[in-house]
C-alpha cells in the first residue's frame, strides 16, 4: 500500500476538508511562538469546532465529581465529595460491574438505557419512550454505516457528516438551508433535491440538524410537520440530529423534539414514519465531547434492522465513562439535593454567557462593512456571511485556495484566531462564509471579536 | 453463537430463558475476556489518576501520592484546554502520541519510532476496521483479500466481512502448540491469489485464541514470507505483556524487522496492534488502543487520519490510561511498590486460572488443550461426533450448555475451526467460586453430551 492509488477508492473520495490544513497551520505557528518567534499576539485561539473547554468554559462540577468517584471508589466512602454524588456514584457504580473498566454491554448498559428513556419521556411530556428502542452509541458516526449504498439527503451548511456517509459508500446529496431566512428549511428544495438524488442513487434517509449547527436555525412545529409529511409521502426514512436541544439562545424560542411532533400528528404518521433521533454528552451544558457518550432512539424501525443495528455496534465498545456522562446529564438533580444549587448555578451561567457573546457577537460584526449574520437562536456556532471583494476573490485564485479558506487562513497567520471556513461545511463556490463556536467565556469571545474586527476592517482595505 | 449469545443475555443476572425451569438462576460467560467483571481488581495508580485528571481540584488533595499528582497535572495539561471533556487531534493527543513512541523504542530497544506514525483509536477492533476499511477495494475491483490465521479471533471475520474483505485462511499447527508453518502461508497465498487479490496477512502473536508466542525465527519467516509476497503486515500484539510460559520471550514484529536489517527494513509495510484490553490492566471499558505504522507513505497516512476523524477522535480517558500502561511508575517513585504488586498479582491470578482450566479440560475424555504461553485464552479441541443437520456440532454443544447448565463458552467454529475439527474458547480471567462451580459444571455437561450422542454416527437434533 504504498502507492496512493491501492487505498480504497472510497476513502480518497473524502472530501479533504480546509480545516485540517489550517490546524496544521495553527500547529506550526504555536511551535514557532514557543521558539520566541516574535508575533502579534500569544497564543493561537482555536474556535473553528465546538469544544467548549479549551475556549473557557468550564465542566459540569457534580458530572466531574461523579464520575471521578466512580473512577477511584475510594472517594465515595471519603467525604471529600458532598453526599449526593457519593450516593449517585455508588449507584452507578454497581450498575457497571464495579468498574469503569468493565465491558458493556454492545449496546449499553441497561440502567444507562432506561435512563435515557425516562428522560424521552419526561422531555416529551408523556410520549412513551421504550429502552427497546435506545442504543447507546460515540457519537453519531454509527448511523452511517446503515446507509451504505444508499442515498441520504445532507443539509447544507453543516459539519462533515458528508464525509461520514462517504467512507461507507453511501451518497450525500446536499439541500440547501435558506441563508436568507435566517437558514429555514424549504420544502420545494428537499423535493428539488430528492428529484436530482433519484437520478444518482436511492435515497433512503432526510438528515435534518435541529436546532441547526451551525446555523443557529430552530425549526418551528410547522416546519417540523411538513418535514414529517416529506419523508412520509416519499418513504423515507427521518435522521434527526438533536444535539444542541439543551440550550437555546433566542428569547422565546422553544426546542419541541421531532418524536414529540411525529406523535401529536397521530395517524398515519406517527404509525409509519421511522424516526432516528441522536444525541449526546458532547455539545450543551456539558460540552464531554472527548468523552464519546449519546444515544439513538429508534421510532417505528421494522426490529430485523434494529438486529442488525446491534450487530454492527457490537463491533465497536462502548466507553463505560461516556455513558456515565451521559447519565448525569439526563438524570439531573432534585430540589433540595445538596449539588443542586450550584448544579443550577453553573447551568444558568452557561446559557447567560452564550446568550452574551451572541449578542457582543452580533453587536460587533454586524456593523463591520462586508459582514452579514442571520439570527442565531441555538446551537453554538455563528455562522457570519463574508462579502468580499473581487480582488481578494481573485487573490485567492491566484494562490489555489477557496476565497474563505483564504481568508481564514491570513485571519490565522495575522491575528492567531482559528476560524472554520464555510467551504468545509459543503457551500458551493460563489458564497462565503466562516464559522466561530460562540460556547467560550466572555474574556475570550472580546479577544476573539477584537481579532477578527481588526483583521476584518484591514483586510476590507487591502483588498478594496 | 456470538449473536444467540447476544440476543439472549446481558450482562445484568437475570435468566433469558422463558417457561422452562432452569437448575440455575444466572449464565456465568466463561468465554468473554472481561477480567474487571470477574473480579481482577483495577490498577490503584491508574484509578487515582485518571480521577485527579477527572476532578482537578484533587491535585492540591496530599492524600494522593506525589507521583500520582504530577502524572495527573502532566496528563491534564496535554489535553486540549486542560479538559478530559475536549475533543483531541483526530489521530490522538499529541503527548500521548510521543508517549507512545517513547515505550515502543525502550521495549524494542532502541529500534526507532517516530510519534506521527502512532494512531490512537478507541480500542483494537476499531482501529483494525479503520485499517481494513483503507484496505478494501471498491466494486468493480477484484476483491481485496487478506490472509488470516485458522483459529482467528472470532470478532476478525465480521470485520473483514463488513470492510468488503476476502478472508484466505492458513492454518496454524495444532500440533505444535499452534505454530506458524511456511508451507501452509504458500498454499494459502496461492489459493487467495486464486480468488481475490491478497494484500495483507494478518497475524496475532501472542495468538487469538491459541496462546501461542512466536519466536524470532519464526517470526523472520513471515517477514521473509510477506515481503516475497508484497502483503502488508497486519500484527496484533495486544497480549504482550501476557505472556507467561517460563522461558519463553516475547519479542515485537517491529524490532525483529529492524534486526533483519535495510532490505527489510526498508520496505516491508507494516501496522501493529496495541489496546488497554489486555490481561495487565484489563480496562477494556475506557476503549484505547493504537497502530503504529511502519514504512507507509505520508499519504496514505493522511487517509489513516481522515478514516479517524470520522470519530472526531477516541475517548479521551483511554488515550490517558495508555499513558500508564506504557509508563509506568518507576522505583524511585512512590507508588511503584504497589502498582508492581498489583500488576504482578493480576498476571499471576490469571495464569494460575489459565493453567488451572488448562489441566481440568485435559482431564476430560476427548478434549484435549495445547499448552498457552500467553495470552489467557484457553482452546481445547473437542471430539464430537459428526455435526447435527444444519447446526456445527461445537455449536449444539455450546447451545445445550447455555440452555441446560446456565454457561457460556465460545464455539470454535467462530474461530473459523469448522469441518469436524471442534474446539472450544474459554477465558478463565479469574477463579471466583461462581466460575470454578462453572467450570465443574460444564466438566458434567461434557461427559453426559458424549453420552447421549455416542449411539450414533448423527447427531439427531433435538
Amino acid at each position: 500500500m504504498s502507492q496512493h492509488r491501492l487505498v480504497n477508492p472510497l476513502v480518497r473520495n473524502i472530501r479533504a476538508l480546509k480545516r485540517g490544513a489550517l490546524v496544521r497551520q495553527a500547529v506550526r505557528i504555536e511551535e514557532e511562538i514557543k521558539q520566541g518567534m516574535k508575533k502579534p499576539y500569544n497564543e493561537v485561539i482555536d474556535v473553528s469546532r465546538d469544544n467548549p473547554h479549551a475556549t473557557g468554559m468550564k465542566p459540569m462540577s457534580f458530572s466531574r465529581q461523579v464520575i471521578a468517584s466512580c473512577i477511584y471508589p475510594e472517594l465515595i466512602d471519603s467525604d471529600k465529595m458532598p453526599l449526593d454524588v457519593r450516593e449517585r456514584a455508588k449507584t452507578l457504580l454497581e450498575c457497571i460491574g464495579g468498574s469503569v473498566g468493565c465491558y458493556s454491554d454492545t449496546i449499553g448498559i441497561p440502567i444507562m438505557r432506561d435512563s435515557v428513556s425516562d428522560f424521552l419521556t419526561r422531555r416529551d411530556e408523556g410520549v412513551p419512550s421504550a429502552s427497546g428502542n435506545i442504543f447507546i452509541t460515540h457519537g453519531s458516526d454509527h448511523v452511517p454505516t446503515l446507509m451504505q449504498d444508499s442515498g441520504v439527503l445532507t443539509p447544507v451548511p453543516s459539519q462533515d457528516f458528508g464525509n461520514a456517509l462517504v467512507a461507507s459508500g453511501a451518497t450525500a446529496v446536499p439541500y440547501y438551508l435558506d441563508g436568507q431566512q435566517g437558514w429555514r428549511l424549504h420544502t420545494e428544495e428537499l423535493q428539488r433535491a430528492l428529484r436530482s438524488a433519484r437520478e444518482v442513487c436511492d435515497p433512503i434517509a432526510l438528515y435534518v440538524i435541529n436546532p441547526g449547527d451551525p446555523t443557529g436555525h430552530v425549526q418551528s412545529r410547522e416546519s417540523m410537520e411538513e418535514i414529517i409529511r416529506f419523508v412520509y409521502e416519499e418513504k423515507l426514512l427521518l435522521f434527526a440530529n438533536e444535539d444542541h436541544q439543551d440550550i437555546l439562545i433566542g428569547e422565546g424560542c422553544m426546542f419541541i423534539s421531532y418524536k414529540k411532533v411525529l406523535a401529536e400528528m397521530g395517524s398515519p404518521f406517527s404509525d409509519a414514519v421511522e424516526l432516528a433521533s441522536i444525541h449526546s454528552a458532547s455539545k450543551g451544558f456539558m460540552g464531554e465531547g472527548g468523552l464519546h457518550g449519546g444515544y439513538l432512539e429508534l421510532v417505528n424501525f421494522d426490529p430485523s434492522v434494529q438486529i442488525e443495528f446491534d450487530r454492527l455496534i457490537s463491533l465497536l465498545g462502548l466507553p463505560i465513562i461516556g455513558q456515565l456522562a451521559l447519565e448525569v446529564m439526563l438524570n439531573p438533580l432534585q430540589p433540595g439535593e445538596p449539588s443542586y444549587e450550584q448544579y443550577q448555578e453553573e447551568i444558568q451561567h452557561i446559557r447567560e454567557t452564550l446568550v452574551h457573546n451572541v449578542t457582543r457577537a452580533f453587536e460587533v460584526l454586524d456593523s463591520l462593512p462586508g459582514i452579514s449574520c442571520e439570527p442565531i437562536n441555538g446551537g453554538a456556532s455563528m455562522f457570519p456571511r463574508l462579502h468580499l471583494p473581487h480582488i481578494a476573490i481573485h487573490q485567492a485564485k491566484e494562490e489555489e485556495k477557496l476565497p474563505d479558506f483564504f481568508y481564514c487562513s491570513r485571519l490565522l497567520e495575522q491575528t492567531g484566531l482559528c476560524v472554520c471556513p464555510g467551504s468545509d461545511l459543503g457551500l458551493p463556490e460563489g458564497t462565503y462564509h466562516i464559522r466561530l463556536c460562540i460556547m467560550t467565556s466572555v474574556d475570550t469571545m472580546e479577544e476573539v471579536l477584537r481579532r477578527l474586527g481588526k483583521f476584518h476592517k484591514q483586510f476590507m482595505k487591502d483588498f478594496s | 453463537m456470538y449473536d444467540y449469545l447476544q440476543s439472549n443475555f446481558s450482562h445484568d443476572s437475570s435468566p433469558p430463558f422463558q417457561g422452562v425451569p432452569k437448575t440455575f438462576s444466572r449464565v456465568v460467560d466463561l468465554c468473554s475476556f472481561d477480567p474487571q467483571r470477574e473480579g481482577v481488581p483495577p490498577i490503584t495508580f491508574l484509578q487515582q489518576v485518571l480521577a485527579v485528571c477527572f476532578y482537578p481540584e484533587l491535585l492540591s488533595d496530599e492524600n494522593f501520592a506525589l507521583d500520582v499528582r504530577q502524572r495527573a497535572r502532566r496528563l491534564i495539561q496535554s489535553c486540549e484546554g486542560s479538559s478530559v471533556g475536549c475533543y483531541t487531534p483526530s489521530s490522538g493527543l499529541v503527548y500521548i502520541q510521543h508517549r507512545i513512541a517513547e515505550f515502543i523504542t525502550r521495549r524494542d530497544a532502541g529500534v526507532p519510532t517516530d510519534a506521527h506514525s502512532i494512531f490512537i483509536c478507541s480500542g483494537f477492533w476499531r482501529t483494525l476496521t479503520m485499517m481494513t476499511k483503507l484496505l478494501s477495494s471498491s466494486e468493480g475491483e477484484p476483491q481485496n483479500g487478506v490472509l488470516v490465521p485458522l483459529p482467528y479471533p472470532h470478532t476478525l471475520a465480521m470485520v473483514l466481512g463488513l470492510a468488503g474483505i476476502r478472508s484466505v485462511p492458513y492454518r496454524l499447527r495444532e500440533d505444535t502448540g499452534w505454530a506458524m508453518d511456511l508451507e501452509e502461508l504458500q498454499r494459502a497465498i496461492r489459493t487467495a491469489r486464486g480468488c481475490c487479490r491478497p494484500m495483507a496477512i494478518f497475524i496475532s502473536n501472542p495468538g487469538n485464541p491459541t496462546g501461542h508466542v512466536q519466536n524470532r525465527k519464526s517470526i523472520e519467516e513471515v517477514i521473509k514470507f510477506a515481503a516475497a509476497e508484497k502483503l502488508f503486515l497486519l500484527v496484533n500484539e495486544v497480549d504482550q505483556h501476557s505472556v507467561h510460559g517460563s522461558g519463553i520471550q516475547w519479542v515485537s514484529y517491529k524490532k525483529v524487522l529492524f534486526d533483519m536489517g535495510p532490505k527489510y527494513w526498508e520496505g516491508v509495510q507494516m501496522a501493529s496492534f496495541h489496546s488497554l484490553s489486555n490481561g495487565l490492566m484489563g480496562e477494556c471499558g475506557l476503549r484505547a488502543g493504537y497502530m503504529e505504522l511502519v514504512n507507509v507513505d505520508k499519504e496514505v497516512m493522511i487517509f489513516a487520519e481522515t478514516l479517524l476523524n470520522m470519530d472526531i477522535s477516541s475517548p479521551v480517558p483511554g488515550q490517558l490510561a495508555l499513558d500508564i500502561l506504557l509508563n509506568p511508575p518507576q522505583p524511585s517513585e512512590p507508588s511503584y511498590d504497589l502498582y508492581t504488586q498489583e500488576i504482578l498479582t493480576n498476571l499471576a491470578t490469571l495464569t494460575e486460572n489459565a493453567l488451572r482450566a488448562h489441566d481440568f479440560l485435559n482431564s476430560l475424555p476427548g478434549m484435549s488443550c495445547q499448552p498457552a504461553v500467553g495470552g489467557f485464552y484457553v482452546y481445547p479441541r473437542v471430539d464430537l461426533p459428526a455435526e447435527a443437520a444444519g447446526v456445527e456440532a461445537d455449536v449444539l454443544y455450546c447451545q445445550e450448555l447455555l440452555e441446560e447448565q446456565g454457561v457460556c463458552v465460545g464455539a470454535g467454529s467462530e474461530n473459523g475451526n469448522t469441518g469436524g475439527e471442534y474446539h472450544l474458547r474459554l477465558d478463565p480471567s479469574s477463579n471466583t467460586p461462581t466460575r470454578k462451580h462453572a467450570l465443574v459444571r460444564l466438566g458434567a455437561f461434557h461427559l453426559r453430551f458424549l453420552d447421549s450422542y455416542s449411539c450414533g454416527p448423527h447427531l439427531e437434533t433435538p
